[in-house]
């Protein structure tokens, strides 16, 4: 039987660099081969990696795999497995560590059923066991209502964790470590999937995971309009952006990439305004991360006055534009 | 072409009921009972997309579903929208799978099944949340898989898959049979008509034991997990809301204005 040592993190680029998740994987990876006394490497797998491979020792990695070939452009399953599946039958890590994100999400239940071990995905913590040397796996479950810890025996371990639920390691261009160019072929035969068009949907303006300040609104809004009025004039003076729960992203008053959520993106800006949202615990996963939460609902009985710092109880209608006007006045002057 | 459809549903405790009656009680969620039991959020999505196929090409929708004790009417409503057929793997071994378990179940119940076009799945379950039986199921029965499907269309054997990514979302081509994983933005299950409940009242779901899909009780639900659930909690959460009260809304508006400078937080 193989021996399984070592972590693996896969990582992943954004616009040509290193994305934020693979520092996050990186950080909490390190912490976690340094507990065990094992390397920590980054399998970088796209069609062109550049610094990527440095960067990532930069923020922790000893050994960086970096896999380019044309196939890896964008993520497609079946040319991605193929390259982690070698790599873990070559290196056998004992742990694998992906971002649940679009990619990993797909990605790291497939690994685990071909291997025929676990995977434990959206995990927020991760810690070694002292008695058991297990790793311990704490998830959201039931919507965000409770979390669960859980350990498996079967190795290797496939684990996905969460948008900013890891802190990365201080860049230090100084760290030493290895880059490994290399070449894994893919078959493309065994590609079955073909991306026929890319669709951008972005809102225009400040992204939602950059903006420093986001207004977000719920089902209480009844409809698309107050998101481009209310909410929009709030987020222009501070320079936010507009966000929005689930209800509002299903109903289509908004678009999907505005959802904030358990299954939606997970944001932690400064200050983040709740408008007429409930509180519902699948959506403060996707929030609960920001310095300050401020809420605005008519319900005084509302969840998300637990969440909140500051509370208004009152129809958003009325409470947003004197807010915005008064906020006008105040940093004007 | 008509499409065979399977569509794996499961039997939740309603997500949507209120955050404060969700209670762990000895490692176990305890809810009261007029926490009513519900097909899951996102299967019901994964009902709608089928149907819609259904609507535009034709065909028949199989609607499977694996655990204990069902409440007949809850998961009858897959057949009350339109689902053509029932499927229930129901046993008291079934009970506390995990994915590895619970996803070896379902491909053993479509392996039986036998002739299949599509297998839809909600993208995770309003439960456990984890999201990986669509995609267990496609690595078992070593067929292409499509995540976070938000729309769906079927034409010459190949459907056209509408991935939901980041910033927009992607068009995917996968020719059949594939596994189809639903995420929301296809819209609501649609209600079911008075027809459609008649005809669901009358008709009773297929039942099969673990031995009707050649498992042992050792390899499916609490026996066959991998995983182990060491603790289920709540974290603790300390309210500490300053409410901003005004004599009128708008004033409690203005003075949140003043209270959040103050507070130098703007």
């Amino acid at each position: 039987m193989a021996e399984y040592k070592g972590i693996l993190v896969c990582g992943e680029l954004a616009d040509g660099k290193l994305a934020a998740i693979t520092t996050e994987l990186l950080g909490c990876g390190r912490k976690l081969a340094d507990d065990l006394k094992e390397n920590l490497s980054c399998l970088l797998a796209s069609a062109a990696i550049g610094g990527a491979s440095k960067e990532a020792i930069a923020f922790g990695a000893d050994k960086v795999y970096a896999v380019e070939h044309p196939a890896l452009k964008d993520y497609q399953a079946d040319s991605h497995m193929q390259v982690v599946g070698k790599l873990v039958k070559d290196i056998s890590p004992r742990l694998i560590l992906m971002g649940q994100t679009s990619m990993g999400r797909d990605l790291a239940p497939r690994l685990a059923f071909t291997l025929g071990t676990t995977v434990t995905t959206d995990c927020l913590d991760l810690r070694i066991d002292p008695g058991t040397k297990l790793l311990m796996q704490t998830r959201p479950v039931y919507g965000g209502n409770a979390q669960a810890i859980f350990t498996s025996e079967s190795l290797p371990q496939v684990v996905t964790v969460r948008t900013k639920a890891m802190s990365p390691l201080e860049r230090d261009a100084s760290r030493k470590g290895e880059v490994i160019p290399t070449k894994i072929d893919i078959d493309m035969s065994k590609v079955r999937t073909k991306i026929l068009d890319t669709v951008k949907e972005e809102a225009v303006g400040i992204k939602l995971e950059d903006a420093p300040v986001i207004v977000s609104g719920g089902r209480g809004l009844g409809g698309p309009q107050p998101f481009q009025t209310v909410l929009k004039e709030l987020a222009d003076l501070l320079h936010g952006a507009v966000g929005a729960s689930r209800p509002p992203a299903d109903n289509g008053w908004v678009p999907e990439g505005l959802h904030i959520g358990l299954t939606g993106k997970i944001v932690a800006p400064d200050i983040y305004f709740a408008v007429a949202i409930s509180g519902a615990s699948q959506h403060t996963a996707g929030c609960s991360g920001s310095k300050h939460i401020i809420a605005i609902n008519k319900d005084p009985e509302a969840n998300i006055f637990r969440e909140a710092e500051f509370g208004v109880v009152g129809k958003y209608e009325e409470v947003i534009p004197a807010l915005t006007k008064k906020l006008k006045e105040l940093l004007a002057g | 072409m008509p499409v065979n459809m399977i569509v794996c549903c499961k039997q939740v405790p309603d997500p949507e009921a209120p955050p404060a009656v969700f209670k762990v009680v000895n490692n176990k969620m305890t809810l009261p009972p007029e926490v009513k039991p519900v097909i899951g959020q996102y299967e019901e999505f994964a009902l709608e997309a089928a149907l819609k196929i259904k609507d535009a090409v034709g065909g028949k929708i199989t609607a499977l579903s694996v655990g204990n004790n069902f409440v007949r009417d809850v998961i009858k409503k897959a057949l009350a929208v339109g689902a053509d057929e029932l499927i229930l793997l129901e046993d008291k071994a079934f009970e506390d799978g995990d994915s590895w378990s619970t996803a070896h179940a379902l491909a053993a119940a479509i392996k039986k099944i036998g002739t299949y076009n599509i297998i839809f799945c909600g993208r995770q379950s309003s439960d456990w949340d984890a999201g990986q039986v669509g995609l267990g199921i496609a690595e078992i029965l070593g067929i292409p898989a499509v995540t976070l499907a938000r729309k769906v269309e079927v034409s010459d054997g190949k459907a056209k898959v509408d991935r939901v990514i980041p910033d927009g979302c992607q068009v995917i081509e996968v020719a059949l049979p594939a596994v189809i994983v639903v995420t929301s933005g296809l819209g609501a299950l649609r209600y079911a008509t008075l027809k459609g409940i008649m005809a669901a009242a009358k008709k009773q779901p297929i039942v099969w034991k673990p031995a009707d899909i050649g498992l042992d009780p050792s390899q499916i639900g609490a026996a066959g997990r991998h995983s182990k659930l060491e603790k289920l909690f709540q974290p603790v959460k300390e309210s500490k809301c300053e409410m901003i009260e005004g004599d009128t809304a708008a004033e409690a508006g203005a003075k949140l204005a003043v209270r959040l400078r103050e507070a130098k937080l703007l």
